[in-house]
């Protein structure tokens, strides 16, 4: 790296850009356009534009200097996948908010998808807070979490800086002024992904696919129906995230197909979190976890009775589709479609 | 005593994570007082007084708010160690994009908002560029890409800094803020300790009060535009 950083220092703007197109963006945030500095070397840009010109940007040549190298060793991480992907999770029990050991330690594996049921203010977002700061028994339910079996490192819990999980929820929304098909190509060139244009495609198509509506790539991202939203966030998620879990907090909001996105997650071997209160879901996960008074107070596996049920509920899922679209349309419902 | 220094932009939810981090704390038997230096009004010593954090506030008033940080981040100090506080956390506002607190070696940290835009961690200047962690909040309602896409624009700016994601509302995230500021090394003074960055200068007549416009008015360092260049 020494190496490499003398002959960077030799190189001029537009070669560097040239051989690393995304330190543009870098160059950039200190005003250092290739338009006006291109020809300059990069140890050049020291007597001009002049450590002056750093300091009007908030910062100074050495500090833009030393940002570079740290910069372009970060991106390249972030290339090879982070260094950061798990094959599974161990939450070791805590207590409840009585002091009550839980009873249950739970494992939660790649490709696999976790329900977590119970009222409203039983604990099922520290739960997940747990889990997204890697608890080590110095959160208030005294939980562990494992990763691969084993104890995370300090340096591996506080590197994450959120890219280990993904989260969802019903408030989410889009805020950025752009269209889905430029949305999706900032995201893409963020996450240095290859082929973007490939990749943005995929992501799009695959978002009309669980959208209920279609929509086009011109479409603004705010302008997206609420369904659309969340179809185009879970296929974003699953096949640009860097996460290796995803946390879901409700997807009941009609117009997105919710077995299908839960199937996306799962075959792009995320771990899958989702605390609902919709049957259909809970009953598609593997297992569920009930919460009760702050601790895990059951740990269940889907049975085949509630397979049974859950296909019943597929079935008038469907149904419940048709009939939406059907009124979408202006048509009548006759009384031979009633579902029995 | 630790120190550490928190700015952000206006409305980013610095008091909001602050009291978040500081009930962290508490709970693993610290004590903490707290210093909001702001502008013009600052209503927050109820909001820290009802979580029992022992507050004071400075208004700045007509003066730069760094200026008037620097003067009095000492006094503060002192008031700290008198109380005995494990911690003292001071809280500004980076009014101008261009301000910064930050002190070498005193933990420095920026809050700045997913709401706030794409482009603006490219606006804030040694606030943001020379901190040690960015604290990144209101995440919980934008996308998981919007997320991904801010951070990674900060990272742009601030290769260096350890970035939290953080939730005023639930404390999500303030765990590690807690962590990290638990691990900054204790100092006893700030005598000549040195800031990071210069602070904004303030030499004009309009400094000093003039309220006149017009060429023979400007005193002192002015800073002109060029409106003639090219189009």
């Amino acid at each position: 790296m020494i190496r490499l950083k003398m002959e960077m220092l030799e190189l001029s703007i537009n070669e560097l850009i040239e051989r690393i197109p995304w330190v543009e963006e870098y160059f950039s945030s200190f005003a250092i356009d290739a338009a006006k500095f291109g020809d300059k070397k990069l140890e050049e840009l020291e007597t001009s534009p002049g450590n002056e010109h750093f300091i009007e940007k908030g910062s100074n040549y050495s500090a833009f200097l030393d940002g570079f190298f740290l910069f372009i060793e970060q991106v390249r991480d972030l290339q090879q996948g982070d260094g950061f992907t798990v094959q599974s999770l161990k939450v070791v029990p805590g207590h409840d908010k009585n002091g009550k050991k839980e009873a249950y330690s739970v494992e939660l594996k790649k490709g696999e998808v976790t329900a977590i049921v119970g009222p409203t203010g039983s604990g099922k977002s520290r739960l997940l807070g747990d889990i997204e700061s890697l608890a080590q028994g110095d959160t208030p339910t005294g939980r562990k979490i494992l990763l691969d079996g084993q104890v995370p490192t300090d340096e591996e819990r506080f590197s994450t800086e959120g890219r280990f999980i993904a989260q969802l929820s019903q408030n989410m929304n889009f805020v950025m002024d752009l269209s889905v098909e430029d949305f999706l190509t900032m995201h893409a060139e963020s996450r240095m992904a290859d082929e973007l244009s490939h990749t943005v495609q995929k992501i799009y198509d695959t978002a009309n696919i669980l959208a209920g509506e279609t929509f086009s790539k011109k479409t603004p991202v705010t302008e997206l129906s609420g369904g659309q939203s969340r179809a185009l966030m879970i296929a974003d998620t699953a096949l640009l995230s860097p996460a290796s879990v995803v946390l879901i907090d409700e997807i009941e909001n009609a117009g997105v197909d919710k077995i299908r996105s839960l199937e996306l997650l799962v075959s792009n071997n995320k771990i899958v979190l989702i605390s609902t209160h919709d049957p259909l879901l809970a009953l598609s996960a593997d297992q569920r976890l009930v919460i009760k008074n702050g601790g895990i107070h059951k740990r269940l596996k889907t049975t085949n009775d509630e397979k049974e049920h859950l296909k019943y509920l597929e079935k008038m899922d469907r149904k419940i589709t048709l009939l939406r679209d059907q009124l979408r349309m202006g048509e009548e419902i006759e009384l031979t479609e009633l579902l029995t | 005593m630790k120190l550490v220094t928190i700015a952000g932009p206006p409305s980013s939810g610095k008091t909001s994570i602050i009291i978040k981090t500081i009930e962290e704390l508490k709970h693993r038997g610290f004590s903490i007082g707290a210093v909001k230096f702001d502008c013009i009004s600052a209503q927050d010593e109820e909001i820290y007084s009802t979580h029992g954090i022992p507050v004071r506030t400075g208004l700045s008033g007509g003066l730069c708010p760094d200026h008037f940080f620097v003067s009095n981040i000492e006094e503060a100090l002192s008031w700290a160690k008198e109380r005995n506080f494990d911690f003292l956390i001071t809280e500004s506002a980076g009014l101008c994009n261009r301000c910064s607190p930050h002190v070498k070696d005193v933990l420095a940290i920026c809050v700045i908002d997913n709401l706030s835009g794409v482009n603006t961690p490219k606006k804030i200047g040694p606030m943001l560029k020379s901190a040690d962690i960015v604290a990144i909040t209101k995440g919980d309602i934008v996308s998981q890409a919007e997320r991904e896409v801010f951070a990674y624009r900060v990272r742009q700016v601030n290769p260096r800094s350890t970035i939290v994601h953080i939730n005023g509302v639930t404390g999500q995230g303030s765990f590690y803020l807690a962590k990290l500021v638990e691990r900054t090394p204790a100092i006893e003074t700030l005598q000549g300790a040195i800031l990071r960055f210069t602070m904004p200068g303030a030499l004009c007549s309009y400094c000093l009060g003039e309220r006149k416009i017009g060429d023979d008015r400007q005193i002192g360092i002015s800073k002109l535009m060029n409106f003639r260049g090219d189009d």
